[in-house]
């Protein structure tokens, strides 16, 4: 078994609320500096910049997870990744036609926008993003699952868009691969709020939206390899892996 | 007035949970953001929102509340159905938006 270090909640230039500076090639830099070995790529409610973080971290030495933070009907912020390229494509156009159509003005919330290796626009996403979808969490579950995903709620303990802001708490009997908490708290601080939780899996990440807060925070998995099914493996404690969250 | 009356009286539908309508309503409340309705909503109250989900039920029964009242024609989820039916707690449904049906529910209950 090896350790690696994991930021799974990272939004690049796509996300309207992100930083333009966070283009894929600083990403990987600062991923790098930070001595992540993998990292998770999750604009709101799109995975189309994630391609090409995986490309640069490929030969970098960073696996990436592709992936994104749905929003739900709730408003609840939801991390939903999976393994292949087609698969995060796929999704990315069905969450797409379930977001509010809602036109992104670049003013008023930033711009929408997927960059090539050159930095090249290739794509301005017009319906904005941030909106909620009108898939309840339930259906996103299954919709996440349906199609071989991991699915974990994201910073389940901060006060807004989150499972507990939204819905009160965490129901009891949901099916999550995990749950993610932000970087404002500490594994020890959860158990003590929640200790019905604590049989879950919970990684901790950055939800970076500039580039200084790139693994500020991390989940250290114990796994045989930095690969996507290792890690559905570390999330559900197989065989002696695990995941745990920290902050530096 | 009961849950009944003012179902009667503002012509809502009544999705489930029916062993519940003869319950005494005491004020009102109204927010979509369960944890703010668990702070805040006190018991008896008629609680006003556009959540579906089963924890509303939860929430419901744990702050003793009157009655639930979705908006907006929204309906309450199978699961959700069948805890107002085991905890006899009502779930009534409105066209009207939110902003309407909350001044509607306030006249009625401070008339």
């Amino acid at each position: 078994m090896n350790t690696f270090r994991a930021d799974l909640h990272i939004h690049t230039l796509l996300s309207p609320c992100g930083s333009l500076d966070n283009t894929p090639t600083t990403i990987i830099e600062r991923a790098k500096e930070q001595q992540l070995d993998i990292i998770g790529i999750t604009d709101h409610n799109c995975g189309l910049q994630s391609f090409l973080v995986k490309e640069l971290g490929e030969k970098a030495g960073i696996f990436v997870m592709m992936g994104m933070e749905v929003t739900t009907k709730e408003e609840a912020h939801c991390l939903a990744f999976f393994e292949k390229k087609s698969v995060v494509n796929e999704f990315s156009n069905f969450i797409y036609d379930r977001i509010l159509p809602i036109h992104n003005d670049p003013d008023k919330f930033g711009y929408q926008v997927v960059i090539d290796k050159d930095e090249d626009v290739i794509n301005e996403i017009d319906k904005l993003l941030i909106s909620a979808t009108d898939l309840d969490i339930d259906q996103l579950e299954k919709e996440v699952h349906r199609r071989n995903g991991l699915f974990i709620p994201a910073h389940v303990e901060r006060p807004r868009f989150s499972l507990t802001s939204q819905l009160g708490f965490v129901p009891p009997d949901m099916n999550v691969d995990g749950f993610e908490i932000s970087r404002h708290t500490t594994w020890s601080e959860i158990l003590a709020q929640y200790p019905y939780l604590k049989n879950y899996s919970f990684i901790q990440s950055s939800d970076a939206h500039y580039p200084e807060d790139i693994g500020k925070v991390y989940a250290e998995f114990t796994m045989e390899a930095a690969t996507f099914d290792e890690i559905r493996l570390a999330l559900k404690k197989e065989n002696g892996r695990s995941v745990e969250p920290h902050r530096k | 007035m009961t849950v009944k009356e003012l179902a009667e009286k503002l012509n809502l539908t009544i999705y489930c949970g029916e062993s519940g309508l003869n319950k005494e309503i005491a004020g009102g409340y109204t927010s979509d953001l369960l944890s703010d309705v668990m702070g805040n909503c006190n018991a008896g109250n008629v609680w006003v929102t556009l959540q579906t989900h089963k924890n509303i039920m939860a929430i419901a029964s744990l702050k003793e509340l009157a009655a639930i009242v979705l908006v907006k024609g929204f309906k309450p989820e199978p699961e959700t159905i069948e805890k107002s039916n085991e905890d006899e707690m009502p779930i009534l449904g409105t066209d009207l938006q939110t902003f309407e049906i909350t001044g509607k529910i306030y006249e009625l209950i401070h008339s």
